[in-house]
């Protein structure tokens, strides 16, 4: 058979791609966590289109205009994405094997972290306190459903972060440490694009 | 203290369910007896439970598919007969309350616990051994997935004995399954155990889409790999593009339900639709993810008992990726009626309708494979035959359905029931048993007795015409679905058919059970020492069966199609190779302890016991972040073992 001949290897011979056989673990566990994020995308599509089928569902209460406060919402962003220039950073002393700059990049990471967190629950539980929590109505609950599972991925990939760096500490930047790392910066910088979305979204269309 | 599980969840008003669990509890109990007495548990732990092998999970997920299978027919041979007598003034034996559970965990069952698991163990099994590879790509995970498969089978079950399970049916369309209409367990019920299951298969997707394609043997670029591990892949991806969405709606359900949210509630701008939308936007995807292994299997069926190659391989690889896209743009022919306007349900249902393209070229291709074959009448060969027929059909009352104006008419009756049960049993289902006949000499080393096996076909196959053709003429005649009670009584006749066809399936189930006991019986008389019993064409027949724990001590070289089969033609090469250590992964009990805390957590979920539910992630945390710090995960077979095990082989039989 003609199809059965044709030779697609002599082009590429690299593991993992074409004919080259398995790829290394570094590329499987990456690759991996690849597939991972882009399920991850999927789940914050369907949150984000249930935001924008409800977002005008206000049932009389308060309107995105009303409480959005656009200033402490662009703190907030630039927090996330300065926290992302460090995480690289640091992914690039991981590479160089210099675990010093890496702690001290990645504890620059926890903190702007930890202040879009700090910025995000203030700014839930003031909605809250004003009485537009989640149950509010159906604009609000797609509200802090989006908003809020991104803050739980946060959160969750803060604890990963402290997890990892401490990892470093107690066995240095071994081969499967760094993999691990690896997939750390991903997430991270997953997280990132989606709050970009939210940020355009959210609370520029919003705001308005 | 325990929220709000009391003693009233007991239903001991309700005998028939209590009944069947007490013979369902002295069984369990009875098996858990006999393991422990026969000193079993080490073994179980060690070989099973704890075991990261693809062929372990495999087998185990098939297992539990098949378990599952008897509980879900059960459920449906308790709703025919309530419907065969249940007519004018009789009431039949099954009140209201109790046939709504019913028929929502037959569906919740057969999908998530018998068809998925059956899938999903069929290429756990085989993915790996055709791509000429010792594992999938995250051997550990692939456990924590099965183990939380079983954590929802099990959950999903409990509600037999303590509570009750949703009346909404296997969808759980709001506003029904709000707290407003369904204030008890019942939704909970069947919202956590998919939660917990559904997050296993979307690993699962994760695993195989990575393990294929990343991790195959040298040579075996993607126009080369074998049509199984094709369809494999376009499953695998439509898990991991699908099954979110699924967790995603759920969530906002369970946020309706849990903290008084309005996704989908009649008042504060909820908005219903919005969950039938999104609720098939995974869900048409899921039946392809269903059907296109089984397509797979029937593939491999047909070219091996037909002894030439697939006909037009690219035509069926093609056809897959296209079925794989065109899923995801046909959702909305399950709700035509909700108003969408002519416009939109004209596309959908034009979509709808070309998917029935790849799906017919795929039947000419498989009709082409057997013409001027040498066909070995074998089960499996028989499920092929039975499948073509009996798919054209449901395919074409599919075409049918997807017509705007004949849906208006026909949705939501027994015709549309008819309709999906003939795709599903005479496609998945089928295509899962004749992989099962076709692999299980791979997997344990003994081929399965044939005239069982053809008995079981026969009465699958006149079961499934004689229980659902009656359907599609009840359907047209206007018999709506999920009827506790039949207002007509010119409807019993067929409904009576139905009931026979119901019991005739039974007969299959039973012969199967019979074929499994005879041929375990008669095993050391089909032992299959050459690894090989079909003549088959694809690398999984190069291993011994049942194959090593590395499955390949040197990975295979694959210069075309059907790689086997060319070294088959070739002979194998007359020096033994110089075998080398082999890195396999360690066993892990992290799967199974996942598990554990996952039921404790959902149990405690579904009732509102809090403390529990921290409790028990806490403990799942810490097991995770113990598991996360490990490093040695492999451990190394030597050579010299290798060497061993392989010169043990041949002297077996295999050509040497």
């Amino acid at each position: 058979m003609t199809v059965a001949t044709v030779d697609f290897i002599s082009t590429d011979l690299a593991r993992g791609r074409g004919g080259g056989g398995p790829a290394p673990t570094r590329i499987v566990v990456a690759y991996g966590f690849w597939i991972f994020l882009l399920s991850d995308f999927v789940l914050f599509s369907g949150l984000f289109a249930a935001y924008a089928v409800l977002s005008g569902n206000t049932a009389g209460g308060p309107t995105g205009s009303e409480l959005f406060n656009l200033r402490n919402v662009f703190i907030e962003t630039m927090c996330l994405l300065f926290s992302s220039y460090t995480c690289g950073l640091g992914a690039l002393s991981a590479e160089r094997r210099q675990p010093g700059r890496f702690l001290g990049f990645n504890v620059l990471t926890l903190v702007l972290g930890a202040a879009f967190l700090i910025i995000e629950s203030t700014e839930f539980a003031a909605m809250v306190a004003k009485g537009a929590g989640p149950s509010r109505s159906a604009f609000l609950s797609g509200f802090f459903t989006l908003v809020g599972t991104h803050g739980v991925h946060v959160t969750g990939g803060l604890l990963f972060l402290v997890y990892m760096m401490a990892q470093v500490v107690a066995k240095g930047l071994r081969p499967h440490v760094l993999r691990r790392l690896l997939c750390f910066s991903l997430f991270w910088h997953a997280l990132d694009i989606v709050w970009v979305g939210v940020f355009t979204l959210v609370y520029l269309m919003g705001a308005r | 203290m325990l929220g709000n599980l009391t003693w009233a969840a007991i239903p001991l008003d309700q005998p028939l369910p209590l009944y069947a669990m007490g013979v369902v509890g002295l069984v369990i109990l009875a098996v858990l007896a006999v393991v422990t007495v026969k000193g079993w548990w080490p073994y179980l732990w060690r070989e099973w439970i704890t075991s990261v092998d693809h062929k372990r999970i495999g087998a185990m997920y098939f297992i539990l598919g098949l378990i599952m299978l008897l509980r879900g027919y059960s459920d449906a041979i308790m709703m025919r007969t309530q419907q065969a007598i249940a007519i004018g003034d009789a009431q039949g034996y099954l009140p209201p309350d109790h046939y709504d559970q019913i028929f929502s965990a037959h569906g919740s069952i057969m999908i998530f616990f018998v068809a998925m698991p059956l899938v999903i163990g069929l290429m756990n099994f085989v993915v790996p051994l055709q791509l000429g590879v010792r594992d999938v790509a995250f051997p550990t995970l692939n456990s924590v997935s099965f183990w939380l498969t079983a954590t929802g089978a099990l959950l999903i079950n409990v509600s037999l004995v303590i509570g009750s399970f949703a009346r909404t049916g296997w969808m759980g369309y709001p506003p029904l399954s709000e707290l407003a209409f369904s204030p008890d367990e019942g939704v909970d019920y069947y919202l956590w155990p998919l939660q917990i299951s559904g997050i296993g298969t979307l690993f699962t997707g994760i695993n195989f889409v990575t393990t294929i394609l990343k991790l195959r043997a040298p040579g075996m670029t993607y126009m080369r790999m074998p049509v199984f591990c094709w369809t494999a892949l376009a499953s695998n991806m439509l898990i991991v593009a699908a099954f979110p969405i699924l967790t995603g709606t759920f969530v906002m359900l369970l946020l309706d339900r849990y903290l008084g949210m309005h996704f989908f509630t009649n008042d504060l701008g909820g908005n219903q639709m919005m969950y039938v939308n999104l609720f098939w936007a995974w869900g048409h995807p899921e039946v392809y993810i269903l059907i296109l292994p089984a397509f797979g299997v029937f593939s491999e069926v047909a070219a091996t008992f037909s002894g030439k190659g697939l006909f037009s391989y690219r035509t069926m690889v093609w056809a897959t990726l296209g079925i794989c896209v065109l899923s995801f743009l046909v959702w909305l022919h399950h709700f035509f009626t909700m108003g969408a306007g002519a416009d939109v349900n004209a596309f959908f249902g034009i979509m709808s309708s070309i998917i029935a393209v790849p799906t017919g070229a795929k039947i000419f291709n498989w009709l082409f494979t057997l013409f001027r074959g040498r066909i070995v009448f074998t089960t499996p060969v028989l499920y092929l035959i039975g499948f073509m027929i009996t798919f054209v059909i449901g395919g074409l009352t599919g075409v049918l359905l997807a017509v705007p104006p004949v849906d208006f008419v026909l949705h939501n009756s027994a015709f549309l029931v008819a309709h999906f049960h003939n795709v599903i049993i005479g496609g998945v289902l089928f295509g899962m048993l004749a992989g099962y006949n076709y692999w299980f000499p791979k997997a344990f080393g003994f081929t399965l007795d044939e005239r069982w096996g053809k008995a079981s076909f026969w009465c699958w196959l006149i079961g499934f015409y004689l229980a659902f053709m009656p359907l599609y003429m009840l359907g047209l005649m206007g018999m709506t679905r999920r009827l506790q009670h039949i207002p007509d009584p010119s409807w019993q006749p067929l409904l009576l058919v139905a009931e026979v066809g119901a019991i005739v399936i039974f007969l299959g189930i039973l012969c199967q059970i019979a074929q499994l006991y005879v041929s375990i019986r008669t095993r050391d008389l089909r032992r299959d020492l050459t690894g090989d019993p079909w003549n088959g064409r694809t690398l999984e027949w190069a291993t011994s069966s049942p194959p090593p724990a590395y499955n390949f001590a040197i990975l295979p070289r694959v210069e075309t199609i059907d790689a086997f089969w060319q070294m088959k033609r070739r002979g194998l090469p007359p020096v033994e190779p110089a075998y080398e250590a082999i890195e396999m992964p360690r066993n892990s009990p992290i799967g199974f302890v996942n598990a554990f805390f996952a039921t404790i957590v959902g149990f405690a979920l579904i009732w509102h016991i809090w403390w529990i539910v921290i409790l028990g992630l806490l403990a799942a945390a810490v097991g995770i972040l113990v598991f996360g710090w490990s490093e040695n995960r492999e451990r190394e077979i030597p050579a010299r073992e290798i060497a061993r095990l392989e010169r043990a082989r041949s002297a077996l039989g295999r050509p040497a």
